[in-house]
């Protein structure tokens, strides 16, 4: 195997890592949608931990290996248009994704606070777990992560 | 080599090949979740209801996720290697996981299954164990896919 293979091997494990993570959070979302109850949000933090670790590494991993086998396969360039779009649009899914992980993150912070405070229902915790705006910026960031995915598939005018 | 492949891939593998990725990746969230929310620890009064979520996890996404990734996995090859006998080692390494690791999802699917139903704790790691060695054989097969040992 030359080292080529082994950067695209760890560029794919990368992209596992990030598009796992998405899927985990959608899991974690769907289960969570809607809950009052304080202690059910406080029982994933375990889960969004590794989650968010996940997502670091993923998120790095890709770009980091994925530029770096831009630059050393012969007929690929940086500046080739798809490749450009990709890194354009990982850039928009690393904000939109910190932005949703901010908003999941204080929502499961007051969770928490609240359920040592022993307020076992609360309506707010319902809200952030419901059609919020932590919920939209999820949503948007596994979309454009699915047109990375395409992009990377279909190499459009490579 | 690498580059040589992904230039010369007919734009007719691409469908397929998107579709064993894509199921290969919800596969990899669905089995992380299920491992780590069964091996977590969490109040006693979330238990039963963690054991739930690990259990619908396998079987929602999970299970159509394995699905979904081995008929792509099939299309791809009934395309890239036709009838060919002699297969590259990075073949039989996603053969090897992909049979023992439905093997695995199935016991783990059944096991998690249980311990929902009859509150069982020890049955419910049990899964999650059993999830956890199906996952490692899995990330070695993405590592073959890539890296793609002859």
């Amino acid at each position: 195997m030359e080292l080529n293979d082994w950067i695209l091997a760890l560029h794919l494990l990368a992209a596992f890592a990030l598009v796992g993570a998405e899927v985990i959070f959608s899991i974690q979302i769907a289960s969570l949608w809607g809950t009052e109850s304080t202690a059910r949000v406080t029982s994933f933090v375990t889960l969004s931990r590794v989650a968010t670790a996940m997502v670091i590494a993923g998120t790095l991993g890709t770009i980091v290996f994925g530029v770096w086998l831009a630059i050393s396969i012969d007929g690929y360039e940086v500046w080739d248009g798809w490749i450009i779009a990709a890194i354009v649009l990982w850039a928009i899914a690393s904000e939109l994704g910190r932005r949703a992980g901010d908003e999941y993150a204080s929502a499961a912070t007051r969770a928490g606070e609240l359920a040592a405070a022993g307020t076992e229902s609360s309506p707010e915790v319902a809200a952030a777990f419901g059609a919020s705006r932590g919920f939209w910026l999820h949503v948007a960031t596994s979309v454009v992560v699915l047109v990375i995915l395409v992009i990377m598939i279909w190499k459009p005018g490579a | 080599m690498t580059g040589l492949l992904a230039a010369i891939r007919p734009d007719s593998w691409n469908f397929p090949l998107f579709i064993h990725v894509l199921g290969a990746m919800l596969l990899v969230g669905a089995a992380t979740t299920a491992v780590v929310t069964s091996l977590a620890t969490v109040g006693a009064s979330e238990r039963d209801r963690m054991r739930r979520f690990t259990f619908r996890s396998l079987l929602l996404v999970g299970l159509p996720a394995y699905i979904v990734m081995r008929i792509g996995a099939e299309w791809m090859y009934s395309k890239e290697f036709g009838d060919t006998d002699d297969d590259p080692a990075w073949i039989a390494i996603g053969y090897i996981t992909a049979d023992i690791g439905a093997v695995l999802l199935l016991i783990a699917l059944v096991t998690a299954g249980i311990a929902s139903w009859k509150s069982k704790s020890g049955l419910g790691k049990a899964a999650g164990l059993i999830t956890a060695i199906a996952l490692i054989g899995w990330i070695v097969a993405v590592w073959a896919m890539g890296a793609k040992p002859d």
